[in-house]
């Protein structure tokens, strides 16, 4: 017998040491998620993925699933939190999507679709970030950045490298390029390395590619978010 | 629903009518919506002024001193008011000058810019004044319903209208919300 906890009242198998939201996606329950990826140490820090376990509010993408746990995700005021969430990194960031060719294969797009966000709410920081443009194959646009750290994670855990890091605190966090310059043509970043194309927005681009991909063609044009990361996930166990 | 019409103003602030034009791709509903609306102020009348409405559909942000008073008058006269498209939701693309100071913004276009002959910064006391920042308009009035994209799709007006008109809550599938 598989151990289980309930998931808005649904068994959910787990093994031992998986936490919630990966036992949720193996499952075919997907729950709301920017920073987490299934493949990556967990990170903790977007909050999307809170969910109330046993009474309690969790980031399902750190907090280890156990026996009879009960887990409440899809309620309407974890959903609104989700949303407000989402809309404060909207106007955190520039996150001006007319202008931005990752616009329909966008997560942070897509899950502001998912959750029915139709506006951004608070008042907009629009505060000048940088842009780095000097690598020959590869895009670093700081005002998409979200701080989910997938980038810092993959270079270092799967291309054995140490491109970026996150810099200052608050206000003043920033994703920098691991070089004397601080400038991307100085690290040894390549276009086919996983950091260049873990980024759930458009801060990071493969130059050259834009537009391949025609806009009503796109991931999240006619598929949710919800959809496209099981398919995902079961393409993954699958292969 | 009574025999009296519904009516709507809409207006364009910072923003390219893009939006406008997308509304009248709704194409011949607007003939089923002349039965059960009629504009007020509005691009397609000409009329100057806002006068009481059910519905004031806006299109652009917030870029100087008459889109606030343009704003406001629309909020004290409609009942329902709308921010449509992205300008109106985020400033869009006018917003990309909050980045550069606004003097260097007026150097570039009317003192220092290729090509300018008898340069100098327009001051005519006719011209509305610039904000120093391009801003959404739910930063200066409050919003009730907002319609995302650049521009909405026709289905989306149509969408939200038919349901408001049908005293219905409006709900946008997910295949009509877009922020591009």
């Amino acid at each position: 017998m598989s151990k289980t906890f309930t998931l808005d009242g649904q068994p959910i198998p787990f093994s031992t040491g998986q936490t919630i939201i990966d036992a949720a996606l193996d499952a075919g329950v997907y729950i709301p998620h920017l920073c987490h990826h299934p493949d990556y140490t967990p990170h903790g820090s977007c909050k999307l993925c809170s969910v109330i376990v046993n009474g309690r509010v969790c980031s399902a993408c750190t907090f280890p699933a156990a026996e009879g746990q009960e887990v409440l995700s899809h309620t309407d005021e974890l959903n609104e939190d989700r949303r407000r969430i989402t809309q404060m990194l909207f106007v955190e960031g520039n996150h001006l999507c007319p202008g931005c060719e990752k616009s329909g294969d966008c997560k942070l797009q897509a899950v502001g679709y998912y959750l029915g966000m139709h506006d951004n709410h608070f008042v907009h920081f629009f505060s000048p970030r940088k842009l780095d443009a000097s690598h020959p194959d590869v895009l670093l646009d700081l005002n998409r950045c979200i701080f989910c750290t997938l980038c810092v994670r993959a270079s270092r855990e799967k291309d054995g490298k140490d491109v970026f890091a996150i810099s200052g605190r608050g206000i003043n966090k920033h994703l920098i390029a691991n070089s004397a310059s601080g400038l991307l043509k100085d690290t040894d970043l390549e276009a086919s390395d996983r950091a260049a194309h873990i980024c759930p927005t458009g801060a990071i681009l493969i130059k050259r590619t834009g537009y391949t991909t025609p806009i009503g063609a796109r991931d999240y044009d006619h598929q949710t978010i919800a959809e496209v990361s099981l398919e995902r996930e079961r393409e993954t166990h699958d292969g | 629903m009574t025999d009296k019409k519904l009516k709507i103003a809409t207006v364009s602030l910072a923003g390219c009518f893009g939006c406008h034009m997308s509304f009248l791709d709704i194409d011949e509903r607007i003939m089923e919506l002349a039965e059960v609306a009629e504009f007020d102020r509005s691009p397609l009348t000409d009329i100057e002024h806002c006068g009481n409405c059910d519905i004031g559909l806006i299109e652009g942000g917030i870029c100087n001193s008459e889109n606030v008073h343009t704003l406001r008058e629309f909020r004290r006269h409609c009942k329902i008011l709308v921010a449509v498209g992205a300008c109106a939701i985020n400033g869009g693309l006018p917003a990309y000058r909050n980045y550069i100071p606004l003097e260097e913004c007026l150097g570039e276009s009317y003192l220092d810019g290729i090509g300018v002959e008898n340069p100098q910064i327009p001051s005519d006391p006719e011209l509305p004044l610039l904000l120093n920042k391009v801003r959404p308009i739910h930063e200066i009035v409050k919003i009730d319903y907002s319609l995302p994209g650049c521009p909405p799709s026709a289905d989306v007006f149509w969408k939200f209208l038919t349901d408001l008109l049908a005293g219905r809550e409006p709900v946008l599938p997910y295949e009509l919300i877009h922020y591009d």
